[in-house]
């Protein structure tokens, strides 16, 4: 096919069959509804075609115009439907559809009705564009896509005066400290977005993100409460097999003053307490208390807050990616993605007799992070 | 005068005897535990529970020792199926229970007779309709959400154990596990979890198993990871299925 469409071709395809039978193409003689030859059409490709029993067959095309109109029938009955079901059914009425189960009666019949309405009218219409519009495959050629070459001339002339002109070329040292401008020009957007994070808490003033992630409100002497009912415990509320979800007592305060959740996702700790017989190893020379293990809600993957704990086996498992800790073995990982172990809190009784933080965490708690090395 | 007082009486002596016949439930009842019921038990606990968990309940390799683990231990592990255990396996499985009502609360009084241990729960403790169901919902997600799943499906934990869909719990049965921590689940007893905060727990799984699904087909509300896989086989094979019949060439 020529990739130029000149004006003489494109005269010759208002001329009908001729035109087409120039290009190869085959046009059957027999087909119930004549090819359109007026103006605008447009060759035929030098493909094979069959016709569809629509072209062919005069009843055919007219059983096919009926299923058309049934098509765009029922979809008008649809949006009637619609309409009944939106007014007539009552809101909260249920109804029982296999498979489907208990469903709102009017969520259903709003949802079918629309959606069949919908898919009616495009149902229609592809089966109206497949059985009954032409199927041929017909030729339109597209104009060349390269430049003039006079316009490629002269678009080069003028970078060349360009260059001449603004003197990149000549002053040597400009171009180069310009260059280096812009090559230093982003710098500052980096600080900024290393910024970014707010430290409204006076406590922390003056301190770098990797300190602010490696410490806790954790400090000796700070009780250890209940999440959930806020309320303090005694070593002896804690069951052997049972398991806490601890807060340090003034997480309340840290969020009122903070105004975010940080704290309450740094300092989350669970509490178990097993058998003192059963624990292999802890982090820290007795940071347990008679059982009483304390460790990081934190999980050391990606900070999912896992308190999975299975209190024959000891495992804690992080439902998020599968990480599993054992808190028997110093919160070790033995299965999954953690590359670090469950951080341990070193736990103690104060006077009066509840269970208190001894110190912070001696690691951070939480997903790895750039400084963490 | 004489009619007043009369009928005074009649609801001074009704309000006792109402207030006589409904306190002791029949919870209550059972953990009192005759003489006869503990031997009924002992004799129920040898045929069907002593060739793993002992002559007298001491434990062997095949099975814990049961002294200390109350009523509601027995009454749970034995009224939902799971024990006697079927088969050994990574978990005991909920079946059809074998043993009566009766023949569990024998049972529980024998093994409760041996050692002190958590009771059944009462009518009363497990009474839910006054409980604050936002503040359950808060607690189970502290406390339960992370193995059971936010929505009570369950969930697997490891090495082939899991932990079961509450869809089906009675508020008996999550208080005498909440209490006892079957198998490997922790115990929250009534120390780090009152028995006001146990009740809202259960108003809150109540309110999830009565749930409605509007829309149908709630993919067992595992949330949108089963509803992308749906979206990625069944409908897009539905899209494709139609992208197939547009192209099809008409005859």
């Amino acid at each position: 096919m020529s990739s130029d469409l000149t004006p003489s071709d494109s005269a010759a395809t208002g001329d009908g069959p001729s035109a087409e039978l120039a290009h190869g193409g085959v046009r059957d003689d027999r087909l119930a509804r004549p090819e359109y030859s007026g103006p605008g059409a447009l060759p035929l490709a030098a493909i094979d075609h069959t016709p569809r029993r629509s072209d062919l067959y005069p009843k055919a095309a007219r059983r096919v115009e009926r299923q058309i109109t049934l098509m765009f029938l029922l979809s008008m009955l649809m949006a009637v439907l619609f309409v009944i079901g939106y007014v007539a059914i009552d809101v909260g009425a249920e109804i029982y559809i296999p498979v489907l189960g208990t469903v709102g009666y009017q969520n259903l019949v709003l949802g079918v009705t629309f959606g069949l309405g919908v898919f009616l009218i495009g149902a229609g219409a592809i089966q109206w564009a497949k059985k009954l519009m032409p199927d041929v495959e017909v030729v339109q050629d597209r104009h060349r896509l390269q430049s003039d070459p006079a316009e490629t001339v002269k678009a080069h002339d003028q970078y060349e005066r360009g260059k001449e002109e603004s003197g990149f070329a000549a002053y040597r040292i400009m171009r180069r400290t310009l260059i280096g401008a812009l090559a230093l020009f982003p710098i500052p957007l980096v600080v900024l977005v290393r910024d970014m994070w707010v430290n409204d808490d006076p406590a922390l003033a003056g301190m770098s993100p990797a300190e602010i992630l490696s410490e806790t409100a954790w400090t000796g002497g700070l009780r250890i409460v209940i999440d959930g009912s806020l309320a303090p415990l005694r070593p002896e509320d804690i069951p052997v097999g049972g398991l806490v979800s601890g807060l340090p007592e003034n997480i309340m305060e840290i969020q009122e003053e903070t105004h975010t959740l940080n704290e309450r996702g740094k300092s989350a700790i669970i509490l178990v307490r097993m058998d003192p017989g059963d624990i292999r190893a802890q982090q820290g020379a007795d940071w347990d208390y008679q059982g009483i293990l304390a460790y990081s809600k934190i999980c050391t993957h990606v900070g999912c807050p896992i308190a999975l704990y299975e209190h024959r086996t000891h495992h804690l498992l992080c439902p998020c990616h599968q990480s599993t800790f054992d808190l028997a073995d110093a919160g070790n990982v033995i299965f999954g993605p953690a590359a670090r172990r469950m951080p341990q809190l070193p736990i103690t009784v104060d006077e009066e007799g509840f269970l208190v933080a001894a110190s912070d965490f001696a690691e951070p708690v939480g997903a790895s992070f750039w400084e963490r090395g | 005068m004489g009619l007043v007082l009369l009928l005074l009486a009649l609801g001074v002596v009704g309000g006792v005897y109402g207030v006589a016949t409904t306190t002791p439930s029949s919870a209550d009842a059972a953990l009192v535990g005759d003489q006869t019921q503990i031997e009924e038990g002992r004799r129920l606990y040898l045929e069907g529970c002593s060739s793993c968990h002992g002559l007298n309940a001491e434990g062997a390799a095949s099975g814990p020792t049961l002294i200390g683990v109350g009523a509601a231990s027995v009454h749970f592990q034995v009224a939902t199926g799971r024990m006697p255990l079927a088969a050994p396996g990574a978990q005991a499985p909920v079946k059809k229970d074998i043993y009566s009502s009766e023949e569990v609360l024998a049972m529980a009084a024998y093994i409760a007779s041996l050692a002190p241990g958590p009771a059944i729960p009462t009518a009363e403790q497990i009474d839910y309709t006054d409980a604050d169901v936002a503040e359950g919902g808060v607690l189970f997600r502290i406390n339960c959400a992370q193995c059971h799943q936010a929505a009570g499906q369950g969930g697997a934990l490891t090495q082939g154990k899991y932990a079961p869909s509450l869809m089906e719990a009675s508020p008996q049965e999550i208080y005498e596990a909440m209490l006892t921590g079957p198998q490997n689940m922790p115990i929250f007893n009534d120390k780090t979890l009152p028995t006001e905060e146990k009740q809202a727990v259960i108003a809150y799984i109540m309110e999830l198993q009565e749930a409605p699904s509007p829309g149908g087909l709630s993919l067992g509300r595992l949330g949108p990871v089963v509803e992308g896989l749906f979206l990625w086989t069944a409908v897009f094979a539905a899209l494709i299925g139609a992208a197939v019949w547009i192209g099809i060439r008409a005859r």
